[in-house]
Formats: structure tokens, sequence, C-alpha cells
């Protein structure tokens, strides 16, 4: 995927501005920024649901997107949501066996009936991964995938996504306000400025995933964006990311 | 702590009001304040049922009362709701014709009898062209905005996963709405027998409705007692065989939110 000197207006308000990014097959990119800079037009630039009003995007291969929102529907059981993921495939033996492969997957078996109103958020979250990374898709989106889960859920759920990530790998952005969530789960941070958004940073991790919250590369990358945010001082800024 | 019904307590409780009326109405019987011809007796209504029901007027008016607002109320449901989906998913049609769902909406049916009564004459059509007119327009304006408040997320999940045209109709926007359309129904239904009823009193040769206008006429009390208990039985259990769909595993989620 590539953005090549994006910019974005929705009227008198230039949400995104001069936005160049090149994002290599299977990279992990998180975006973060200031509420409001135009982290979710980025996605869905991304995505093909909005046009740039100037600037160029690139995108090679089948998107899927998780959203910040319940995007489950709730009238189709979990089984029937994640076959939605591999509805493209022509054999319907095969369709079953990757719905029941990425239910064993996100360790919901005995699930397959159940409606998403009867799941708690985190078996929700993982329900919803688990129709976008079915099937074929190349690039998965996501929009503050985790922001409606409780903190200890949320960490649950970043090394579900880095297991399923290891099983299925795809092009992945993440747009979060997590500053922690950025730093544990992506190979690439890139942290934008307020509105109009443009890149302030851009920020390697070279750690492989799973990664703990207290490896020393992730409190790093982790002062770094609060710095670049300036939410902290710069003391002991860049050590351990690049 | 919750109180939670259960299955017999959810009998045994209206089944003990019932009992507390009966026992009311008998005892204010039995002081006579009231003559007979104004207050009958629990008894004689009990009577009156028993002699419907063995002549068979009971079952034959019921009967045509129910084929009426079955064939107006199916007209209405099955032309309401794809209109109600096609105005939620134009803009243009919405606004053109909004104003003129919102005006019929606001005329009682009622009003239309002597025109019912000139087009189609007095018996079934005139009965079912009223009872349609009752249904149609709030299933067109709850079927509207129940597609009108589709959460946008599932239209984009829909386009995510290639589903468009019939097969997003079917997978996406019916599901989405049916638990405002059950809803609907079960209004719709009870304002349906409540048209059916007043036809039926104006423009009727038969039915429940002109069995009451009857009774009055008549003055027999007991038998206009008998059809009104009819009625609201009746509408009890028109609501309860619809408050069934609620109970389908897939529209649950709305009504558990």
């Amino acid at each position: 995927m590539q953005l090549s000197r994006v910019s974005c207006r929705f009227g008198a308000v230039e949400v995104l501005q001069e936005i160049s990014v090149s994002i290599a097959r299977g990279e992990f990119v998180a975006v973060v920024g200031p509420s409001g800079c135009g982290k979710t037009t980025l996605l869905n630039l991304l995505s093909g649901y909005e046009q740039p009003t100037s600037g160029l995007v690139e995108r090679r291969g089948q998107v899927r997107m998780v959203y910040q929102v319940d995007g489950l529907f709730p009238w189709m059981t979990v089984a029937e949501n994640i076959s939605l993921g591999v509805r493209d495939l022509p054999c319907a033996q095969e369709r079953g066996t990757q719905v029941r492969d990425m239910i064993r997957l996100i360790e919901l078996e005995g699930f397959e009936g159940h409606y998403p109103h009867q799941l708690s958020g985190g078996m929700r979250q993982r329900v919803e991964l688990a129709r976008a990374l079915a099937g074929s898709s190349d690039i998965l989106l996501m929009d503050e995938p985790f922001s409606s889960l409780d903190y200890l859920t949320r960490l649950r759920m970043r090394q579900e996504l880095a297991h399923l990530l290891d099983k299925r790998p795809r092009t992945v952005v993440l747009v979060t306000h997590d500053i922690e969530e950025a730093a544990q789960l992506a190979d690439r941070v890139i942290v934008l400025t307020g509105r109009p958004a443009q890149i302030r940073r851009e920020l390697s991790i070279q750690t492989a995933r799973p990664r703990a919250l207290t490896h020393p590369e992730v409190v790093s990358a982790t002062r770094v964006i609060l710095t670049e945010l300036g939410i902290e001082d710069g003391a002991g800024d860049g050590e351990g990311a690049r | 702590m919750a109180d939670k019904p259960n299955s017999i307590r959810s009998v045994v409780y209206p089944v003990a009001v019932l009992g507390v009326v009966a026992a009311v109405w008998t005892l204010v019987w039995a002081t006579g304040v009231f003559h007979e011809s104004s207050f009958p007796s629990p008894f004689s209504v009990l009577r009156a049922f028993a002699l419907e029901i063995r002549t068979g007027r009971l079952a034959n008016d019921l009967i045509i009362s129910l084929f009426r607002v079955t064939c107006g109320f199916s007209i209405a449901v099955l032309m309401g709701i794809p209109m109600g989906v096609w105005l939620g998913q134009k803009v243009t049609p919405r606004l053109a014709l909004l104003p003129i769902v919102n005006f019929f909406r606001n005329l009682s049916s009622l009003a239309w009898i002597p025109f019912a009564i000139l087009w189609f004459g007095v018996g079934d059509a005139s009965t079912i062209f009223l009872i349609f007119l009752a249904a149609f327009f709030p299933v067109v304006l709850a079927t509207l905005a129940a597609v009108a408040s589709i959460p946008a997320v599932y239209s984009r999940v829909a386009h995510d996963y290639g589903l468009s045209g019939l097969e997003k109709l079917i997978r996406v926007t019916l599901p989405a709405i049916m638990p405002q359309i059950i809803t609907t129904l079960r209004v719709t239904a009870g304002l349906s027998w409540l048209v059916v009823v007043a036809a039926e009193m104006v423009a009727g040769r038969d039915g429940l409705g002109f069995a009451v206008m009857d009774a009055r006429n008549g003055l027999r009390i007991d038998l206009l007692l008998v059809e009104m208990i009819t009625i609201g039985l009746i509408g009890v259990a028109i609501d309860s065989v619809l408050a069934r769909l609620t109970k389908i595993p897939s529209v649950r989620w709305g009504y558990e939110r």
C-alpha cells in the first residue's frame, strides 16, 4: 500500500495534509496521533471508502476492516459471522473447514451457535478478528478495535492478535489512541500531528511479537511517542527505537 | 433483587386478578344498585356466552372479523414493509413521499368509512380497505425509521464482505430491522383489530363489530358484554401469537441489548 502526497479536506476543514507512506507486504503499521487528527480518515482512504482531495492512494490486495464499534452482525451466530469471511471460496466443504479452523484458532469451540449478544466484549472482538482473517484477504485495517474493552481484556487481545497474525500473516494498519498497544504490536509506528495531520515521526520496532509491555524497546518506543505527542518531556528519547 | 417472571406466576396472577374482577362484579350486581338491563350479572353473561357458542353465531362473527383483519393486515404488511425499506434507503422518494405518508398516518381510517361504503359497498371489501388504511401507513413509517437507523457499520461490513443488492437486503437490511418490524406488527395488529370492530359497526352486515351494534340495538347488554369480552380476548390472543416472534433466536438481540 502506498499513499503519495495525500491530502483530504471535508468542506473548509483540512484533515490530512501531504501524507506520504509506503507499507510493505506483511508489515504491521500503527498510526497514533491526537484525538480527531484524522487517523480514521487515513484508514478510510486506505480502504477506498473515501477518496483523497489530492494525491494518490495505491493498494494491492483484498482489504478487510475491523471497526471501532461492534461490526458483528447480531442476527448471525459466531459461525455464520465468520463464514462471511470465506464466502468467496467456491467449495462449501472448504468453507466449513476454514470456519472451524478459525473458531479453533480463537478458542471459541462450543460457541459456534452463540449470537454476539451472548458473548463477552473480548469474545466478540476475537470473532470479529477471525472473520477478518478468514479466507484469503491481504490487508487488515483496524480502527481502534480494542478501545471499548477493559484494560486487562485489551492486554489479552493484543496477545491474541499477535498469535493470529503469526498463524495468518497479513499487512496490517492499526489506528489506535493506545500508545502501549502501538508499541507492543507494530513493526512501525507513525505519529501524526494535530489537524491537518502530517507525519510527525516514524519509529521502527525490531523486536519480534509477542512483546512484553516491559520489554525495553516497547518501553522506549512508548516514551518516544508520548514525547512526540507532547505528553512527556524528551528525557531518554529514542533509546532502543529508531 | 430483580423480580423475575416465571411461567407459573404469569398464569396464576392474571387468573387471580380475573377472579377479583368477577367477585367485585358479582358483589356490585348483588347490591342491586344497577338494574339488570344496564348491569347484567356474570351468570347471565355466561349463559349468553353459552347460547352464542351453541347457536354458532359467535364463531361465525369471529371468523368473519378475523378473515377481514387477516386480509387487510396482510396486504398492509406485504405492501408497507417493501415501501418502508425503499423509502428508508432512497433519499429523494423519502423527501417526496414522507409528508404524504405522515398525512395519511394521522388521518383516522374511520374517516374513510363514507368513501369505503361508496366505493366498495357494505361488507368484506370496505372493511378490509379500512383495516388496510389503518395498518399500512404506520407499517411504512416504522419500517422507514428502522431502515434509516441501521448502524452505518453494518453497511460497511456488508460492503467489505461483498454483500450487495438483493443479497444485502436479505442478509443484512431485513434482519437488522426485524426486531423493530415485529414490534410494529404487534402494534398495528392491535390497531387493525380495533378498526375492524369500529368499521363493522358502521359498514358491516356481520362480524363482531356488527354483533356489538346488533346487541345494543336489541338492548341485549349481556350479549354486548359477550362480544366485548370476545373482542378483548382475541386481541390478547393475536398479540401473544405475534409476541412469539420475539423468541426467534436471530431476533433476540433486538430485545436483549
